[in-house]
């Protein structure tokens, strides 16, 4: 990266055509589209990600429409849908294809790509003092596999036999056999292709990231003194990049078995009255390889909101983050366990008793540095001064998300107790809880947080207020009945519990969380509402530093251009956290330490 | 029509949000965006100390509300699940009191130390003994959950007894079967190559073992109070024997058969006076995704005395007769074939029906 950067002193919108000798000529496709901005990355990746979470929750919409109202139908589903909801009722093919693509989309596309790819590409740069990417071209090539990956998955929606629809999970034999399900055409062809897209898009991004913050920090920013945004997104991406080629093998596995007559996961099946010729596979290798990836992938969702809500929190406080380098520590040590408890989710497959014990252990572990995080999050706010902002706000719900859905996590680490919770609705709230809401609220503060850095512009505060407080209202009424559910044993994915005699006593109370989440969807759409209304007619920002925070984004002009700072990158003389030290409210990382300076 | 109502109605509700969100943001320009900002914070405040009061309420109310429709007030039905069941209640003590005291600490603190003038936020990066502390209690804790967990763990996965009852539940697409080992107490071989007609499990029948096994569908029937072990197959998917009342869980792999065991403690008829239910049966739910019609995927399990279970099994025909009708003995003369089989079955088998 060059550093002749001119200097346009008055120019609040900074120096985005004049960095290089070429970007005199910025077109609208190469300031737009092909951008190599980080920046500008990050807004499409934010973009792409909410239109797949509209898509998305849509999908649970209408998959909680059956499970809430299995008696009735609603003849608008039929002119949306097709034959996918003949009369009026959505079919079982159809039910599980969504479930299938609700899963996929929120974990892979939303909270993986959407979250990660945002804030890792806007935040690192901007927060290490870096003008932009290690690679800027890889950084690009990043953004648009990801969409080729969402173009193909987008597509798979729209053909004859279905999107794929045996689980986000995809375990063979069900989803390497046609005959077995619908789903299992075409639609599970295109869904690996995709992934395969993603996995390519998701390592450029995290290969770019890792060299990011260990070669281009700037002058002064030891690895100690970054904000643990940076450590979060850091640890996210080496997670990535060591556990989602794993799941690219499975993939290409599955690809094989399903299109060229391999046996890696196919043994002794007899399917729809056929004799299958393939003998020696075995469909639990598919589970180790998809877990393999599948555990980190939790903590590569979950990481940059605990980054993120740090930050927030401490910023908001006006204190320091409690125990930075025990902070830093059990991010590190997740990082570390999350690779070594992923047949935790596979304590009911017949796995060796003893291998199991060994996951249990290892897994409640975890439960150790979520504690200090826990913790030192509750002692940030003690004695603090805290100002509610919303992304405030959300930050605090990330906590207490993070801690219903982390407790809940003992009893299913617990192999005994797992064997009869798994598979039921105490998992789904479990999840949900842990690692689907909690993230959300993560990626929410960040986003009403770095939006003023984003766009200059504010988000709408009332409507953000409404947004917080029906969202975890909502989030809460929906996931905390569901333990009752998983206590009595009822099993995730049906598609309709009436012919139950143990399960159809939750009628009731299905109806009542598929009507509480049709508010909170439409209360997100609110959020997209107000997202793309402040982008164009927000409260214009006015100050450089509109929260008072000491990291090195607050730095750069109101709306910096590609380079970030239109004269030489600040030095960094301290850490992020120095917020009511020595009487002061705040101060930043490039302000030298005073000679009286106290120590801690 | 009532559709084009409803999406007006929604639409009108987020205008008028809108709108008055709207004119809040003018309101807080004329009030002073500084005053507008320290009243949001004092009602923000506010609301986070009634959603922690609320809350707690709402936790109780759904306990009231759901807590008798789990399957704990009327006990395990099983000898392992009871113990399953102390440890899912030593766990819920543990984990309710943590949660109870962090959630607390969360919003109290957010409420009792909202921004105020006269306070300054207090300098406090660190403090290794406090933090020392919050890593050694809850490993301490978790130490306690993993060794009980671990023992019941390694007691459930272990071998069954020699005395168990054996049954084999094959899953397929979207139903359970199963099979009795009849009078030998041995499963004969299977080779799912040889699944054809009516040999629906691909039984070898060539191994003599397999000639007085006895194959039935949807229901299986098992004895109180003796240990019963389950040899668990897959036809086509990965399937999963969901027993919620016994606490127990296997998945059906094909290709790899799987077991189970457990002892259960109540019949079908005590469970429904205990439960006061009197349609309360025993049901097997698939728990692993197995296609369209995996929500239908129901077995039903039929507990009963000893003796019943020695008059039911009596009416079951080997299902070697059933696949070669011809091999079946007329009642008047037995077949030397079959001979030890009949022996053991007295004449119920010849005068009753074959099982469902």
């Amino acid at each position: 990266m060059s550093n002749t950067v001119a200097l346009h002193e008055a120019d609040v919108h900074g120096v985005h055509e004049v960095h290089h000798e070429h970007h005199h000529h910025e077109t609208f496709i190469s300031k737009y589209v092909f951008s190599q901005d980080h920046k500008m990355i990050a807004r499409q990746f934010l973009i792409t990600g909410m239109i797949w979470a509209i898509i998305g929750g849509f999908f649970s919409v209408l998959f909680r429409l059956q499970l809430g109202y299995p008696n009735s139908t609603f003849p608008w589903l039929e002119d949306i849908l097709g034959h996918w909801a003949k009369g009026g009722k959505i079919n079982p093919e159809f039910y599980y294809a969504l479930v299938t693509m609700h899963g996929t989309i929120l974990v892979f596309f939303v909270l993986t790509a959407g979250l990660s790819g945002t804030f890792a590409n806007f935040l690192i740069p901007l927060q290490i003092g870096a003008r932009d990417m290690a690679s800027p071209m890889l950084n690009m090539l990043s953004y648009w596999f990801f969409f080729l990956a969402s173009v193909i998955m987008f597509s798979s929606l729209f053909v004859q036999t279905g999107p794929a629809s045996g689980g986000w999970t995809i375990y063979p034999p069900l989803s390497a056999l046609g005959d077995a399900s619908t789903g299992s055409k075409i639609g599970m062809d295109l869904w690996l292709v995709s992934m395969a897209m993603f996995i390519v898009s998701s390592l450029l991004g995290g290969l770019n990231y890792i060299s990011t913050i260990l070669n281009m920090r700037t002058k002064g920013m030891s690895m100690t003194r970054m904000p643990l945004t940076i450590w979060a997104l850091f640890f996210t991406a080496v997670l990535g990049v060591l556990s989602f080629p794993v799941l690219l093998s499975g993939a290409i596995l599955l690809l094989f078995d399903r299109n060229l007559g391999t046996s890696f996961f196919l043994s002794d099946i007899v399917v729809n009255g056929k004799i299958l010729p393939n003998e020696g596979g075995s469909a639990i290798l598919f589970q180790h390889l998809f877990w393999f990836l599948g555990h980190p992938e939790v903590y590569i969702i979950l990481l940059p909101a605990m980054g993120m809500s740090s930050e927030i929190l401490s910023v908001n406080s006006r204190k320091p983050i409690f125990g930075y380098m025990a902070m830093v520590g059990s991010l590190f040590a997740i990082a570390i366990l999350a690779f070594l408890v992923w047949a935790h989710h596979m304590f009911v497959t017949g796995l060796n008793p003893f291998l199991g014990a060994f996951f249990v252990l290892l897994t409640l572990l975890i439960a150790v540095p979520s504690a200090i995080k826990v913790f030192n999050w509750l002692t940030t706010l003690w004695r603090a001064n805290i100002r509610f902002t919303p992304a405030m706000l959300f930050a605090i719900g990330f906590v207490s998300l993070f801690i219903s859905g982390g407790l809940t996590g003992i009893f299913l680490g617990n192999s005994a107790l797992d064997i009869h919770l798994h598979d039921t609705y105490f998992v789904v709230a479990h999840f949900h809880i842990v690692m689907g809401v909690a993230s959300f609220f993560g990626m929410f503060a960040g986003v009403y947080h770095w939006f003023p850095k984003m766009f200059g512009r504010f988000l709408n505060n009332t409507l953000a207020y409404i947004h917080f407080w029906v969202t975890i209202v909502g989030a809460y009424l929906i996931f905390w009945p569901m333990h009752y559910e998983g206590l009595a044993g009822m099993p995730r994915r049906y598609y309709d519990y009436s012919l139950w005699e143990s399960f159809k006593m939750f009628g009731g109370l299905n109806e009542f969380i598929s009507f509480v989440a049709m508010i909170v969807f439409a209360t997100q759409l609110l959020f997209v509402f107000n997202f793309f209304y402040s982008i164009f007619k927000g409260r214009k920002v006015t100050s450089l530093n509109p929260w008072g925070a000491n990291t090195l984004e607050w730095t750069t002009p109101l709306r910096p251009g590609h380079g970030n700072w239109p004269g030489e990158i600040p030095e960094v003389h301290r850490g992020a956290y120095d917020y009511g030290k020595d009487g002061r409210e705040f101060i930043p990382q490039t302000e030298p330490v005073g000679e009286n300076e106290s120590h801690h | 029509m009532t559709q084009i109502l409803l999406i007006a109605i929604v639409v009108m509700i987020f205008v008028v949000i809108f709108q008055i969100s709207k004119a809040s943001e003018y309101v807080s320009v004329l009030k002073g965006e500084e005053k507008a900002r320290r009243q949001n914070n004092k009602i923000n405040a506010f609301l986070l100390i009634c959603f922690l009061i609320l809350g707690i309420i709402g936790c109780w109310w759904c306990n009231d509300l759901y807590y008798s429709k789990t399957l704990f007030p009327q006990g395990a039905a099983s000898e392992m699940g009871e113990k399953i069941d102390l440890m899912l209640y030593i766990t819920i003590g543990v984990t309710g009191v943590v949660f109870l005291i962090t959630q607390v600490l969360l919003f109290w603190f957010a409420f009792r130390y909202q921004e105020n003038d006269e306070r300054k936020a207090y300098y406090f990066p660190h403090n290794t003994k406090l933090e020392l502390l919050w890593t050694t209690v809850p490993a301490i804790f978790l130490t306690v959950l993993v060794v009980f967990g671990l023992k019941y763990w390694f007691k459930m996965t272990g071998e069954a007894p020699k005395n168990a009852v054996l049954v084999e539940v094959t899953g397929h697409q979207f139903g359970w079967e199963f099979r009795y080992p009849g009078p030998d107490k041995i499963l004969g071989k299977k080779n799912y190559k040889l699944t054809k007609g009516a040999n629906s499990l691909g039984v070898d029948f060539n191994d003599p073992a397999s000639q007085d096994d006895m194959h039935v569908g949807g229901t299986v029937h098992i004895p109180v109070g003796r240990p019963v072990k389950f040899v668990v197959n897959a036809q086509d998917v990965i399937h999963d024997v969901g027993l919620p009342h016994f606490r127990l869980k296997m998945d059906a792999v094909p290709g790899i058969p799987t077991t189970l065991w457990f002892t259960p403690l109540y019949t079908t008829e005590q469970m429904k006076v205990r439960t006061g239910n009197p349609n309360f049966v025993y049901e097997i739910s698939c728990d692993q995704m197995c296609g369209k019609g995996h929500f239908s995927m129901r077995g039903v399990i039929i507990v009963e005395t000893e003796e019943e279970y020695r008059k039911y099994l009596a009416t079951l025909d080997p299902e070697y007769w059933t696949v070669f009708p011809d091999k079946k003995p007329k009642p008047a003369n037995a077949a030397p074939a079959a001979a030890d089989s009949s022996k053991s079955k007295g004449p119920l088998a010849a005068i009753m029906p074959a099982g469902k």
